[in-house]
Formats: C-alpha cells, sequence, structure tokens
C-alpha cells in the first residue's frame, strides 16, 4: 500500500493562511541538548506523520498523523492501594450513555477512542504517566517559544533547530512556517528529510533551511520500496534537484542489516552521493534495537526481529567506501 | 606514570586510615602544664611549637615531598580541646562499616586515661552545649539545621601567594615590627594584640623547627642509604626543606615543600573545616616552573613527579574522624582540599599556564579521592584548557569540577572586595567563593527548607515528635491563598534562622576566645598588621555563610500547593495534609499528582523557576547582609555536600511527591528526577538565580558516557559549561556513569574499589558511601545526548 505520487502533500493556498498564528501542526516531542542531528547543542522538534514505513523505524510514534494514546497499564495506580479513577472522569464517552463498560484505563488507546470529542483528557487527568498522548497540535509560535528558550546554547556551540519526526515534510505549511520563523529569530535551522516530498516544497524547505539532513537509504528503486513503502527514484530525483539548488546537504546513511548494508549496496550509494559533486558529508548510523521497547508498549511485533546492530567494524567499513568515493564520512550523526 | 609515582599512589591508596592519638595526648599533657601561665594565644603556639618539635616525623621510601600530619601516612590527629572523643566513638569508629579508622589499643588506652578525664566537661563542645538552649536544640535535633562549629574549627581557608614570596624569618621580622608599632598609649586593645603578635611568632618557629626536623632526618637516611641514587634525592630533599625552614622557596620542589609544611601547620594546630587549600596553585607554581626549565634544573616529566608526589601526600591526610550528627552529615575521609586551576590573575589577565595541564594529568592519573582540583573557567580562558579538563570530566571520577571565575569576581566585589582581591580569589571547600589568604569566610551549616516549610504545614509543630518547635502560623485550611502559606513558611525561616544564628555568633566567639589559631593568622593577610587572630577578624575580609539547602525540594512542594490547592483547586488541604502524615499510604495517585502534574524546578519553566527565585530572595532576607561578631557579614550559599540525605531522614513527607525520610534535592540542582528536559534546561533554571549575590551555588549533572562520546561530545559538553556560565551559572559538576555499573558495583564493591563519583562539591569511592547515598546518586536524573 505505497502511496503514489499524487499523494505528496502539496501546500494549500498561501492566501488564506497567511495570518501567522493560524499555522499549526502536529509534534509529538521536543527535546532539549539534542547532539547528533546537526552541529553543536539543538533542540530537535519531532513532526508527527510519515508516509514511509522503513522497517527498522526507531520512532514508530512518529508514523501516524494523528495524535495516539499510549497506554503503559502496569503503571496504573488504581487498585494499587489506592483509588484514582481520573481518566475515567475525564472521559467524554465512558460518561455517554449507550457505552456501558468504556474504560480508559482498559480502553483508552484503542479504537474505541477515535469518536472521541476531547481526545487525550485523559492522559491529561492521569497522575501516573499510565495514559500518555503522544502527539500536540501546536502552532508554529508554541514550538517556537521553546525552541528559543535555548538561544544561548545554539550561539556558542554553533547549533539551532532540527525539524525531523516522522517526516517534517509530510506538514508543509507548518514545516515551512517553523523553517521561516527561525530564519526570522536569527536561529541556524536543521530539516531532517526523509526526501519524499513534492520537489517544489522541498527546494522551497532547502532554501530556507541551513542545512538539510537528507536520508540516503537504498538506490535500488524496487528493493526500497519493499523495506520502506515507496520507490526510491522521486527521492534520489529531489537529491539531485537540492543539490544543484545549492542547498548544504549531510547524507544520513542508516545502516541497516540485511537491507542495505552489502558492499554492492554501499558502493551503489557511494557512487550516487559522489555523482552529487562537492564534498558531501555523510553520516552512517548503525542501525540499533533502541525503537524495539516503543513496539511493545504499542502492542505491535517488532518488524526487525532480533537483527543486531552492526559492529564498529562494519560502520568504519561502511564509512570507508563512501570515503573512497572522496566523501567525508563519519560514524554517528 | 613513573613507578615512583605508581608505588606511591598505590601505598597511599592502600593504606587503612588510623587514628593517633599523639597530639591529643601531647596537647592535653601540655595544657595540663601551661593553661593558666600564660596567654590563651601563647598557650596555642607554644603547644603548636611543642608538637612541632616533639612530634614523630615520618619520610617514607621513595618519597621527594615530604611530611605527615600524625606518625605515618593516613594516620589522623584529633582535637580534644574542641571535642573529645568518648571511648565508645572511638569503639564505633574502629568498627563501623563505613569510614572507619583503625584504633589501636595504645591510643585508647591513652584517651581513656589521659585525654578523656581532662577533656570532659573541658571541651568546647562540652561548654558551648551546657550554654546553649533548648529552643535552639530543640530544632537542631529535630533536623532543622546543623552547626559547623560544634566539633570542628572554622574553616574554608586558602591561602595566596605570599608564602612563595615571603620566607618565615621576613615573616617573623614583619611580626615584630608589628609590635614595636603597638600604640600602648591609647589603644585598649594593645596588650591583646601583643600577645597575638608574640603568639604567631611562636608559631613561625614551631614551622621552621619542624621543616629543620625533617632535614635532619633526610640527611640521616642519605648517610645510611646504600642506594646513590636515593642517597642524592635524601640530600636534595634536605636541602629543601632546610632552604624553606627560613627563606623563600626558589625553586618548583621547594615551593611545594614550603606549601606542604605550611599546609600540615594549619592541619595540625586546628582541624578547620576543608582543611587547607593551595588555592590557584598552578599560577602559584608557573614561575618556579618556567624558571626551573629555562635554568635546565627541571624538565616537564619531573616536575609533573613532583606535582604527583605532592597529590600523593594532600590524599595520605584524611579528614579528622566526627561523631554522631556531623558524621552522618559528611561520611567521608574527603577533607575538601580543593586546587584551583586557571582562572585570572589579579590584574585581570588570563591565568593558566603548562603547569595547569600538568596538574590536569596528574588528577587524570592518579585517580585519587584527594586533592580535588577544579577548573576556574573565564573568558580568557582558553578553549585548549576547557577540553583538557572536558576530557578528564569524560573518565568519569567527577574531577575536575567547574567554576565561573568571571561571575566569582563580580560576587565577591559586590561583597565589598578590591578588584584585585576579587580576581585573586576563587573556590575553596566544595563550591564556596572566597579571597585566597586574606578572607576568613566560615561556614556556619546548613539548613533544611523542606523541613521550614514541614512547620508551615503543621502549625510549628514537627510531625516527626509532635513538639510545638516552630512559631504558631495557623492551620493551612484557613490559609485562603497562596501568599498566606508562603508568609507563614517565611515566618517559619525568619525564626529558624534567628535561633541558628544566635548560637552560630555565639560559637564564633567561644573560638577567638579559647582556640586562637597563631600560625594560620601568621600567614593569611592583615593579622599580622591588624595584631588580630584570624578567628577575631584579623583577617582583610571577613565573611560567613549560611548553608540553604533544598531549593528543589521546597521550589516544587510550594509550586505543587500552588498549582493544586489553589490554582486548580483539583486538592484540598485537609487530604494534603493527610496524605503528608500518613506519608502517601493508599493515596499514591494524589503523590503522582503532586509529583508529575506540577511546574518543578529544573525544566526551564517560569512557573516554577519564579517560585526558586522567590525562595531565594527570602533566603536573603532571612540573612544577607545581617553582621556577625568578626566584624564581618552573613550570606548563603546553596550546597548541601551530602546533608540532604542526612536532612531528608528528618522529614516526613513533601507536597512534591516525595516520600518520607527520602533525600531531599542537593545542593542548588533540581529534585531528583524533577528536570526532565535536559541540561540545558536545567542550566537555564539555575541561571534565573542570581548566583553573584551568593557564595555559591552547586549543580550537579549526571550523563551517560555515550552522551560524551568523541570530539564533539567533548566540545558540547565545553560549550554547553560556557554558556551556563555566560548566563550567570556559578559551578556545574558531572557523573559521567551509567547505571548498570553503579548496580554492578554496589553488588561486588570489591571489583569497583576505585570508582570515583561525584557526591556533592568533592568526589568520593562509590563504594565507601552508604546505601542512602549510593541510591541517591543513582536516582538523579540522568542526562543524554539525543
Amino acid at each position: 500500500m505505497s502511496p503514489s505520487y499524487n499523494q505528496f502533500p502539496c501546500r494549500t493556498s498561501d492566501s488564506r493562511l497567511s495570518a501567522k498564528s493560524l499555522i499549526t501542526g502536529l509534534v509529538f516531542d521536543i527535546r532539549k541538548y539534542s547532539i547528533h542531528d546537526g552541529p553543536g547543542i539543538r533542540t530537535a522538534v519531532f513532526l508527527k506523520g510519515c508516509p514511509l514505513r522503513c522497517i527498522w523505524c526507531h520512532n514508530p510514534e512518529g508514523l501516524s498523523p494523528s495524535p495516539e494514546i499510549l497506554n503503559r497499564r502496569e503503571r496504573c495506580v488504581e487498585g494499587d492501594g489506592s483509588k484514582c479513577g481520573r481518566c475515567l472522569r475525564a472521559c467524554p464517552l465512558a460518561a455517554l450513555e449507550g457505552r456501558p463498560g468504556l474504560d480508559p484505563r482498559r480502553d483508552a488507546g484503542t479504537p474505541a477512542c477515535s469518536a472521541c470529542p476531547s481526545f487525550g483528557s485523559c492522559a491529561e487527568a492521569c497522575p501516573a504517566e499510565a495514559l500518555q498522548l503522544v502527539g500536540r497540535r501546536m502552532s508554529v509560535e508554541e514550538v517556537m517559544a521553546e525552541v528559543v528558550k535555548d538561544r544561548p546554547f545554539y550561539e556558542d556551540s554553533g547549533g539551532g533547530a532540527t525539524f525531523t519526526g516522522g517526516e517534517p515534510l509530510a506538514q508543509p505549511e507548518f514545516i515551512l512556517g517553523l523553517l521561516r520563523a527561525c530564519k526570522a529569530e536569527g536561529i541556524r535551522s536543521a530539516l531532517d528529510t526523509s526526501g519524499w516530498a513534492a520537489r517544489e516544497l522541498i527546494l522551497e524547505a532547502g532554501a530556507l533551511a541551513d542545512l538539510v539532513l537528507f536520508d540516503l537509504k537504498l538506490i535500488d528503486d524496487r528493493r526500497h520500496e519493499a523495506s520502506t513503502g515507496v520507490p526510491s527514484a522521486p527521492i534520489l530525483g529531489n537529491l539531485v534537484a537540492l543539490s544543484a539548488a545549492g542547498a548544504r546537504i549531510a547524507l544520513r546513511v542508516p545502516l541497516i542489516p540485511g537491507i542495505n548494508d552489502s558492499p554492492l549496496d554501499l558502493e551503489d550509494a557511494a557512487r550516487f552521493a559522489a555523482s552529487l559533486g562537492g564534498r558531501m558529508n555523510v553520516h552512517i548510523l548503525p542501525y540499533h534495537d533502541a525503537g524495539r521497547g516503543k513496539y511493545g508498549l504499542r502492542d505491535e511485533a517488532y518488524p526487525m526481529g532480533e537483527a543486531r546492530s552492526p559492529g564498529a567494524e562494519a560502520a568504519r567499513a561502511a564509512a570507508l567506501v563512501f570515503e573512497r568515493s572522496g566523501l567525508d564520512a563519519r560514524i554517528g550523526g | 606514570m613513573r613507578e615512583r609515582v605508581r608505588l606511591l599512589r598505590e601505598e597511599s591508596f592502600a593504606a587503612r586510615p588510623s587514628f593517633s592519638a599523639e597530639r591529643a595526648a601531647m596537647t592535653t599533657a601540655f595544657y595540663q602544664e601551661w593553661l593558666g601561665r600564660v596567654s590563651t594565644p601563647v598557650l596555642r603556639a607554644m603547644n603548636f611549637r611543642h608538637l612541632c618539635e616533639r612530634k614523630a616525623i615520618y619520610l617514607g621510601e621513595r618519597e621527594l615531598i615530604v611530611g605527615e600530619r600524625g606518625p605515618r601516612p593516613k594516620a589522623v590527629s584529633t582535637f580534644p580541646e574542641l571535642n573529645c572523643h568518648s571511648e565508645e566513638d572511638l569503639r564505633i569508629l574502629d568498627s563501623r562499616a563505613m569510614t572507619s579508622y583503625s584504633v589501636s589499643e595504645v591510643d585508647l588506652a591513652a584517651y581513656r586515661e589521659l585525654v578523656i578525664p581532662y577533656w570532659r566537661g573541658r571541651s568546647l563542645r562540652d561548654r558551648a552545649f551546657a550554654l546553649i538552649g533548648e529552643d535552639w536544640k530543640a530544632l537542631y535535633e529535630a533536623g532543622l539545621f546543623t552547626e559547623f562549629m560544634e566539633q570542628r574549627a572554622p574553616g574554608h581557608t586558602a591561602l595566596d601567594d605570599s608564602i612563595y614570596r615571603k620566607g618565615m624569618r621576613e615573616r617573623r621580622s614583619e611580626i615584630a615590627a608589628a609590635r614595636a608599632a603597638l600604640d600602648w598609649g591609647s589603644d585598649s586593645e594593645a596588650l591583646a594584640r601583643d600577645e597575638e603578635l608574640k603568639a604567631m611568632d611562636i608559631a613561625c618557629e614551631g614551622y621552621s623547627i619542624f621543616a629543620r626536623r625533617h632535614a635532619a632526618l633526610a640527611l640521616e637516611k642519605a648517610k645510611a642509604e646504600g642506594d646513590p641514587a636515593r642517597a642524592a634525592e635524601l640530600r636534595a630533599i634536605a636541602l629543601a626543606c632546610d632552604r624553606v625552614a627560613e627563606e623563600a622557596p626558589r625553586s618548583f620542589w621547594e615551593a611545594l615543600q614550603a606549601y606542604w609544611f605550611v599546609h600540615l601547620g594549619t592541619i595540625t594546630e586546628l582541624n578547620g573545616w576543608d582543611a587547607m587549600s593551595p588555592g590557584h596553585l598552578d599560577q602559584h607554581l608557573a614561575p618556579f616552573y618556567e624558571r626551573d626549565l629555562a635554568e635546565g634544573r627541571l624538565d616537564r616529566e619531573g616536575a609533573k613527579e613532583l606535582l604527583a608526589c605532592f597529590w600523593i601526600k594532600v590524599n595520605n591526610t584524611p579528614a579528622p574522624p566526627k561523631v554522631g550528627v556531623t558524621a552522618a552529615e559528611s561520611g567521608t575521609y574527603n577533607d575538601f582540599t580543593n586546587i584551583n586551576l586557571g582562572g585570572l590573575k589579579a590584574d585581570g589577565t588570563e591565568g593558566s599556564s603548562e603547569v595547569s595541564y600538568l596538574a590536569l594529568e596528574v588528577l587524570d592519573e592518579l585517580q585519587l579521592l584527594q586533592p580535588q582540583a577544579n577548573l576556574q573557567l573565564s573568558a580568557l580562558t582558553p578553549d585548549r584548557l576547557l577540553k583538557a579538563a572536558c576530557r578528564v570530566v569524560r573518565r568519569g571520577s567527577g574531577y575536575p569540577s567547574l567554576f565561573n571565575a568571571d561571575e566569582i569576581t563580580t560576587a565577591q566585589l559586590g561583597m565589598g572586595k578590591s578588584l584585585e582581591d576579587a580576581r585573586s580569589g576563587g573556590t575553596s571547600g566544595c563550591i564556596e567563593t572566597g579571597c585566597f589568604g586574606k578572607e576568613a569566610y566560615l561556614l556556619h551549616g546548613y539548613l533544611n527548607t523542606p523541613k521550614v516549610l514541614e512547620l508551615a504545614l503543621n502549625d510549628g509543630v514537627d510531625p516527626a515528635s509532635g513538639k510545638r518547635i516552630g512559631l504558631g502560623t495557623g492551620d493551612p485550611a484557613d490559609f485562603a491563598s497562596f501568599e498566606e502559606l508562603y508568609s507563614a513558611f517565611e515566618g517559619q525561616l525568619a525564626h529558624v534562622v534567628g535561633l541558628k544564628m544566635r548560637v552560630s555568633n555565639f560559637l564564633d566567639g567561644m573560638y577567638a576566645e579559647y582556640a586562637p589559631a597563631p600560625f594560620l593568622s601568621s600567614v593569611v593577610a592583615d593579622c599580622i598588621a591588624r595584631g588580630r587572630d584570624y578567628y577575631r577578624g584579623g583577617a582583610r575580609y571577613n565573611t560567613d555563610y549560611v548553608q540553604c539547602c533544598g531549593l528543589g525540594t521546597t521550589t516544587d512542594s510550594l509550586s505543587a500547593i500552588k498549582t493544586h490547592v489553589y490554582d486548580r483547586r483539583d486538592v484540598s488541604w485537609a487530604e494534603l495534609i493527610g496524605a503528608l502524615a500518613a506519608d502517601w499510604a493508599g493515596r499514591e495517585d494524589l503523590r503522582l499528582l503532586m509529583a508529575n502534574k506540577t511546574p518543578r524546578f529544573g525544566n526551564d519553566d517560569d512557573a516554577a523557576d519564579g517560585i526558586a527565585q522567590r525562595v531565594v530572595a527570602s533566603w536573603h532576607a532571612a540573612i544577607d547582609g545581617r553582621r556577625s561578631p568578626r566584624g564581618g557579614a552573613y550570606h548563603i550559599d546553596l550546597l548541601s555536600t551530602t546533608c540532604h540525605v542526612y536532612f531528608g531522614l528528618k522529614t516526613g513527607a513533601t507536597p512534591d511527591g516525595r516520600r518520607a525520610w527520602a533525600p531531599e534535592s542537593d545542593g542548588a540542582s533540581p529534585a531528583q528526577g524533577a528536570d526532565r528536559k535536559g541540561p540545558t534546561a536545567v542550566a537555564k533554571s539555575l541561571a534565573k538565580i542570581d548566583a553573584a549575590r551568593t557564595g555559591g551555588t552547586l549543580l550537579n549533572q549526571r550523563f551517560l558516557p555515550q552522551a560524551l562520546e568523541g570530539e564533539r561530545g567533548i566540545e558540547n559538553l565545553g560549550s554547553l559549561v560556557r554558556t551556563y556560565f555566560k548566563m550567570g551559572g556559578h559551578h556545574i559538576q558531572f557523573n559521567v556513569v551509567d547505571t548498570a555499573t553503579l548496580r554492578e558495583a554496589q553488588k561486588r564493591p570489591e571489583d569497583y574499589r576505585s570508582l570515583l563519583v561525584r557526591v556533592a562539591g568533592y568526589s568520593d569511592y562509590f563504594v565507601d558511601l552508604d546505601n542512602n547515598h549510593q541510591e541517591e546518586i543513582i536516582s538523579r536524573t540522568i542526562q543524554e545526548g539525543f
């Protein structure tokens, strides 16, 4: 079920959304002291929703373009020598007639909640953080209020804001608004993208961002689609265009065992990267299973099974492949 | 590391601290003979000279820098004139599981037969406690505060460069000149000054005797030495000791030896808190280092070896053993000597040199408990030095800690010091700001602020005992607004602080009267010129600090009450007070609500940080600027050392969701686990407190080793520190160790003997900490790089 080209999110008409405060988007995390996604000390803003389904994804909570409730039932204190019931009182559906037995302690986070008129109110009320709302609608101003807090750290370290996800380009108005706001604030921005976006959008975003962290996963179109859900050709086309437009790009190569870590695939990728011209920076990001626990919390099977992280040696070997093509490669973001 | 250093280090690391009754017995016999025949300062000085003449001296194999406080390395003297251990105390010291000191039967007998019978009822502590009122004792026993001076002499003393410029001969001629200049015609204190100056002269003579005895011992050993190389070293030791007995040092070696004898002198005379610190050691040694290298007397490795030998000497002097409450508040062998590196010179230029790098290398390679070292980071400090320090931090021992030299200068200007003096000051003890060699800045004990709030929540009654020990500020259920609660808190604070200061001032007077320190006075600026003791206002500057604890816990508790009882009104006073009294039994939901749904300090959230600012302002109003008997003023600092664990054991559940008897927040750090937005948010929150209006704030941060990997990890860490300081932060220190390692160390302590961790303003061996402290460190929020 791969999206076709015309499913790229497109910008809606500019004129009606000119008032800045109208631009909102879905954010699932904001993390300070982010030091692996661009230079210096950064704040990483995680935009929710991604059109790709990479099987190694370590942020599964960033995939769906809607808010979700994470239900960590083991944290619930109800009955644990303690009465709580706050989620129950906050749940509009539990109170509705005709829905006997809906209980957020059990049902929050299941499709039963999809009709909820105040989605997340149960999580808001939960003192134990057993129910957690993942994905909040925020305005550009709200995000920037958090981002500017660490300005002194950006200035000394050469850092800034990194917009990641999810796929930030899946929320076109929002990401453009954020990148423009960074420019206005004098804060350097980085865009961390899969490259899956309408050409016009990625070029516009690329012109606004000080750095694009561009994923280079697999050159082979068919195998790319098999493991990410989308073909590689439009992505590579975007990369060429972005590079030609003069954007500052760092290529991010996730090193995934059995997917793209064969010498042949790496050489393909290196050749492609080298063909872009200039001394492109390449970051080798070895696969890790830090996301495994998140799948468990979501009651989903971990798609990577028992795959192991490639050792330091494999990562160095991969970096060497890119260096031999005249690129600056390093391990880690 | 040279073989000599490796072996000396191993010896020092392995030596078990022991108790030595030598000083106590000699002092007792001396007092028995002399008390009442001469003035107190002269008595103290004569006793000091007597110790210098007669105490057993030690010169170990392979040593280059010589001298020990006790008869052998890690043998600790006691000071019965201040606080006399009982037989039971000594048995506990010998047998307790943590920070024990072996006590021999001979020493025990000396205490039983000579020391205890004389000092029981005569020691300063016994006399003071007999005079202190019940109202103070009730607060003290309830754990509202501690009192530093009940067991150890006032301390936090660091030296400037004068001992490298001036020998004892010159010092004694200054003393003679001061005596000759006394105005017997109109100065009503002339006699007291004369006695004090006489005492300083006797003490300086004692120092010279002590140095010459080491010279003689070295020569004697040289004659008997079969190895010609070692014999030559022993002759060089003799030369250095002989030179610094009377004159200023000429070489790197002599400079270190001169400092070490002065250090030993001050910690033999009295057991001042934080032993003694050389202050800006790298700045003081740099001219000697450069001259020795230029003249071919020394090379870099040779200098490093001498510096390492000095380091090991400091490690050989564990803290004098304490008893009772004070043992709980500071259970460590660390005596807190803190070496300042980098920083500024008096003329405002940058202070680092090659010696700064040598010291960092020594610190890194030796991995010893003492001395600790810190980097005084100014805007002028080169990045190269900051990075070198961060690389040592990454190793995980918690050394060096980092201080903001520019803020320390500003803070001291604010306290009225001259610009030159302020720049040449720095940090001693844990995080305390002071003017090296020119100031007596005394700490008076920790203040348990969450417990003060507990009194306000209980109408002045201590829930632990049911006794009213505070003011009757009313039933909180009657407080119509948060402001009324806050007034009750401030009322209790004023009450507690008022009582504390009365006793601190009284003890200050006791020390001036009964335990003057003529030797220390002779090396601190202006004591000679004024003819006054260090403990009587003789130093150029006089400052008194009260260490205010529990900022995070207090702020979060107030914030939780404000949020839930007054703003959202989803919790009633009756519900909250009931849950606190029951230590949240059956109300885990309420505990989590207060902990998790409240703006908390350390997240760069103005709602919480504004309350923290207000708490600091309340401390200020209660303490800052009040006069002390030595002519100085009180100031606050935000330091808990390990006292937040002791205070926690005295304090019931708090409204921030903390359980009864659990540790309180440490120093000025956020409460354990309250900070969830990473180290930059913590730094921003802390920077909202005007550190320059305090004598120091302490911030602990714990990092996973992975967050500091590579050159970028170092650069980002350095940048984090620089930015925090640019915003006015005072201090930051790091533990770089993962939880799994600490858990392993708990299980197999024998395999982790040398695992150093940052505890408070100092590091300690993790396996030497009691379980409370171990758990407290593990519970600190871990900062990752995302």
